[in-house]
């Protein structure tokens, strides 16, 4: 297996599992409804970056999953009945900065892939995985830069009240 | 210069304004000057030489802002006038302030102040009342700190009201958690011109509508929401080259039965619509590409954007005809003086701003703004919904200062005499939702409402009731009723309204206007300000010299203060002064030594407020909310011009399924506001439209065997209402419950006893990531019969957009004691 495939299967891989790890911080935060919402929507984009890096996997003779491995139906339900269990407690707050913080280590992660990636799509003028690239990564950026906010918007409330 | 109307000058006519709500006609062409009307009414067959005196004000039940003048008899209003000379209504009133005003009689007003005690609200004295509620305030600032205290305001105090209860919260007490139920109205609105111009502040004027050779209203029923400007389009249709009219919604109002072309999207789906016109604005090249080129940022990502929307895309995602979005198109492409006005069919619903971000780029990319007749309105709902957003009590800082500008909040800090670091600017302040959210998980412990109805307003009820009442929160309502969130609190303080206390307040069109006091307020009622001067006295709350925070108790002194805070500032109202607003027209903002008469359109040869240094507003990502950091903006948009933002779409959060088979949508009537609670109490106007009722199209009956009037239950995950049913125009698939109907005139009082018939039992929590708005027009629900109908049809009005298209109904009318008067006096000032 050459070196771009190699980045490929791992980029693969990253988009799928921050895919997971926004729906279940959507799902162990439903009782807060923006989190929740827009975690979902924008796990859709790391599920379409997950098709597209199967199809263009085909290029580099990867036989990759092209349908995101998405989270297990019941253990979602566990968790979303888990936060409303305690949605009367400020104490959870805490565990959102927490999976926030995950969201962004992991956001982070998936754009240095996707730099790697773009990098050597030019060194060896692929377009077409160029083109992916440059369609991708921005939403890559928004995903990072929404975990941020999301933390600058609640961390306050958080730690300065119990 | 005047067209002939229907009436030879000084003519009056008398008309059932309930059976008409937008009363006689009187035409006119392009450029002309609208002609005037004057609509008054009297109570108890007065004439005007029974009345002693007559005080200025203008209207307090939507945003247009109409001015009247109050009628007073032995010191009670007896009816209002219209003011011929006022720019914005030209005598005309709605019949929500023909009839409304009466509510300010009822029995049922608040007289005293009420605590809770063993589990009732008791009446009791002012102060002990008041050293309740600051004394919880003082010890939660002690025990938790100020992130623990929260104020949620409304749309219909005063500005004075507004800005005090600002400089309390943000200044004196430095808690971030203070917003309005203008979240909830108008939220949308600021967030789209802020995301396009960098800042708010209305761009068009309604006089663009006296020019315009094309109006578009997306999701704006105009017609029952801002009566009196409607009737201003309905002249220039019944006039001399009439405009066209574009019409977006998925029910059959009156806009939608005197539109050129009405399209109906599925609801959820405005963004592809509003893509799907822009990419064939663009593909015909009606573009303005020097304007676009000199005056914007942004327009090769819409460009590439709109690749993905085609028309035919639009069309199928949409659910509408492609030649009705081909002839939309072309009517907005071609237009030579285009005005558009947006309300809450966009921003109540998904993608809110998304949607209403693009009925601003339409007017960018064809160079369309700043000129008579090329005007965008993104529209309030509440009277003075706009003075929230400037005063800084709804999710903003003072004067449109950036809270993300550290220059900003030290300028602010200079006004209010405080050390910056008082005032809380570590993020956004706390917009309505979340603090609803904070106050559900314990960590807000004291709410102070104020003037504003959330037990009915706000979406899943069941969950709101679950919020409020519990015991480690203190609830504190200041109102004029009992209203069904005041039934809940731990502390009522009785208002003084409209009418009753003197102060301004400023319309969708920039308008400010002066409202004095008429009569006293009854019992021991107290104007809001003097309540908040109260309240800040308490607190002891003081600036960095040791003098009292809140320097004012007047209105007027508590204005001056306003204009010092607005200097230099968009919204300048250092141009005014209450002298200047009495007796004449009301003025538009800026106003101020270079614009000494008010300002009719801004943005005028595209000079906009967007400048890094200067704007109110970074944006926000309009799919993740996140907002711009200051480091990206001034990059983006170095040298302030407008912001062009495309949008993508989503698909809704909830949609239909086998076991929810319809989208839900709520929204209002003419002849009520809100809760119902002045509204409610007019009888002209309850009569109108008694009761609940949830509309369905002819074609679901059917298929149902359902008639007019059987009685529904409509079911979603969150609660169920019943309701009998209209079978109305609205698209099929589709059900529509007005929201005004809550419990204060039912046996429950604040809650169902049984069936539920509040519309927001239904609505599911979510809200626009960008402006924070919630959304009331989307989810999904069942419907079953539970009754045929056994004693005629349903209650809903037939003159509105509930309009019955079967059976038959007898037709709404207001009998002799809706009759009011109408002067024509063909277009002069009396």
């Amino acid at each position: 297996m050459n070196k771009v495939s190699l980045a490929i299967r791992e980029l693969h891989r990253s988009e799928n599992d921050l895919a997971t790890e926004l729906l279940r911080t959507a799902d162990r935060h439903k009782v807060d409804h923006e989190i929740f919402h827009v975690a979902r929507d924008i796990a859709g984009w790391s599920q379409q970056h997950v098709r597209e890096l199967a199809r263009v996997g085909h290029d580099y003779d990867l036989d990759l999953d092209d349908e995101p491995q998405g989270v297990h139906e019941v253990l979602a339900e566990v968790r979303r009945k888990g936060s409303e269990m305690l949605g009367r407690r400020h104490a959870p707050s805490v565990l959102l900065l927490r999976d926030l913080r995950t969201v962004h280590r992991m956001a982070a992660g998936v754009s240095l892939d996707w730099e790697i990636l773009a990098q050597t799509a030019q060194a060896l003028s692929d377009r077409e995985l160029l083109a992916l690239s440059e369609r991708c990564h921005p939403q890559t950026l928004r995903q990072l830069r929404w975990a941020n906010a999301k933390l600058k918007e609640i961390a306050a409330q958080t730690v300065v009240t119990d | 210069m005047f067209l002939p109307t229907p009436g030879t000058a000084g003519d009056m006519t008398t008309v059932d304004r309930i059976a008409d709500p937008w009363g006689s006609r009187t035409p006119y062409g392009p450029g002309q000057r609208w002609p005037t009307r004057v609509d008054t009414y009297l109570a108890d067959g007065l004439t005007e030489d029974d009345v002693d005196r007559w005080v200025q004000s203008a209207t307090i039940l939507h945003s247009n802002g109409d001015g009247l003048d109050i009628a007073v008899k032995d010191g009670r209003m007896v009816g209002v006038r219209g003011r011929a000379v006022d720019r914005v209504n030209h005598g005309r009133l709605d019949p929500k302030d023909l009839f409304g005003w009466q509510a300010n009689h009822s029995e049922d007003r608040l007289t005293a102040p009420l605590i809770r005690r063993d589990g009732k609200l008791v009446e009791t004295d002012w102060d002990t009342a008041m050293d309740a509620v600051a004394g919880r305030t003082k010890e939660l600032l002690d025990e938790r700190g100020p992130s623990s205290v929260g104020f949620y305001t409304t749309g219909q105090l005063f500005l004075e009201e507004y800005y005090t209860l600002a400089l309390i919260g943000h200044g004196g007490i430095g808690t971030n958690h203070m917003d309005g139920n203008t979240r909830l109205c108008t939220a949308t609105a600021a967030a789209a011109l802020k995301q396009s111009f960098g800042c708010d502040g209305q761009p068009g004027s309604y006089t663009d509508i006296d020019h315009a050779d094309v109006i578009a209203l997306y999701g704006h029923n105009m017609a029952e929401t801002q009566t009196v400007t409607w009737t201003r389009i309905l002249d220039r249709l019944a006039g001399p080259n009439p405009p066209a009219v574009i019409c977006v919604d998925p029910r059959w109002t009156p806009v939608a039965r005197a539109a050129t072309v009405h399209l109906a999207p599925r609801p959820g789906t405005n963004v592809v619509l509003m893509n799907g016109l822009l990419h064939e604005i663009l593909r015909r090249g009606w573009i303005d590409e020097k304007y676009i080129e000199d005056h914007t940022v942004g327009f090769d990502e819409l460009r590439s954007r709109l690749a993905d929307y085609p028309l035919e895309k639009a069309a199928e995602i949409c659910d509408v005809p492609i030649e009705d979005l081909r002839e939309a198109a072309r009517l907005l492409g071609t237009a030579e003086r285009l005005l558009s006005t947006v309300l809450q069919g966009f921003y109540q619903s998904h993608q809110a701003t998304a949607a209403a971000v693009q009925v601003n780029n339409i007017h960018l990319v064809r160079g369309m703004l700043g000129r008579p007749g090329c005007g965008v309105l993104q529209m309030n709902g509440q009277p003075t919904a706009q003075n929230t957003r400037e005063c800084g009590a709804d999710g903003d800082l003072p004067a449109f200062r950036n809270w993300a500008n550290e220059s900003h909040v030290e300028d602010l800090a200079r006004v209010w005499n405080i050390d910056p670091m008082r005032i809380p600017h570590y993020t956004a302040p706390t917009h309505l939702m979340q603090m609803m959210r904070y106050v559900e998980d314990g960590s807000i412990r004291f709410l102070y409402v104020s003037g504003t109805n959330p037990a009915v307003s706000l979406p899943e009820l069941r969950r709101v009731r679950e919020i409020l009442t519990q015991d480690r929160l203190f609830l504190g309502v200041q109102d004029i009723f009992l209203s069904e969130t005041a039934q809940l609190a731990d502390v009522v303080l009785p208002a003084a309204t409209w009418g009753e206390k003197t102060g301004t307040f400023t319309n969708t069109d920039r308008t400010v206007h002066l409202s004095e006091k008429a009569v006293e307020p009854p019992g021991q009622a107290r104007p809001d300000l003097d309540i908040f001067v109260d309240y800040a006295r308490r607190l002891d709350l003081r600036d960095k010299d040791g003098e009292p925070l809140v320097k004012w108790s007047t209105p007027e002194d508590a204005f001056e203060a306003w204009k010092e805070c607005t200097a230099g500032r968009p919204c300048d109202y250092t141009g005014i002064t209450y002298e200047k607003l009495r007796g004449g027209s009301g003025i538009q903002w800026p106003c101020n030594a270079d614009a000494p008469d008010g300002t009719e359109r801004l943005y005028e040869n595209g000079k906009f407020w967007a400048a890094p240094d200067y704007c109110e507003n970074y944006g926000r990502d309009m799919v993740t909310g996140a907002p711009v950091e200051p480091t990206e903006y001034r990059a983006l948009n170095p040298f302030g011009k407008a912001i062009i933002k495309a949008g993508e779409y989503l698909p809704p959060h909830e949609t239909v399924s086998d076991e929810y088979p319809y989208l839900l949508t709520t929204g209002r009537t003419l002849y009520h506001f809100h809760t119902r609670t002045k509204t409610g109490r007019a009888p002209q106007l309850q009569r109108a439209a008694p009761e609940v009722w949830v509309e369905m199209s002819a074609s679901d009956a059917e298929r149902h065997g359902w008639s007019e009037g059987d009685l529904l239950r409509i079911d979603t995950p969150r609660g169920h209402v019943t309701a009998r049913l209209r079978i109305s125009g609205i698209r099929t698939g589709v059900l529509f419950l007005p929201f005004h109907y809550g419990y204060w005139d039912t046996p429950a009082g604040h809650e169902p006893a049984l069936e539920g018939r509040a519309a927001n039992e239904l609505t599911f929590t979510d809200w626009d990531p960008a402006s924070k708005q919630p959304l009331f027009k989307s989810g999904a629900a069942r419907v079953e019969r539970v009754a045929v109908a056994d004693d005629g049809p349903s209650a809903a009005p037939t003159t509105t957009a509930s309009a019955p298209v079967s059976g038959s109904v007898p037709a709404t009318s207001g009998g002799p004691d809706a009759e009011i008067t109408e002067t024509l006096d063909g277009g002069g000032p009396r």
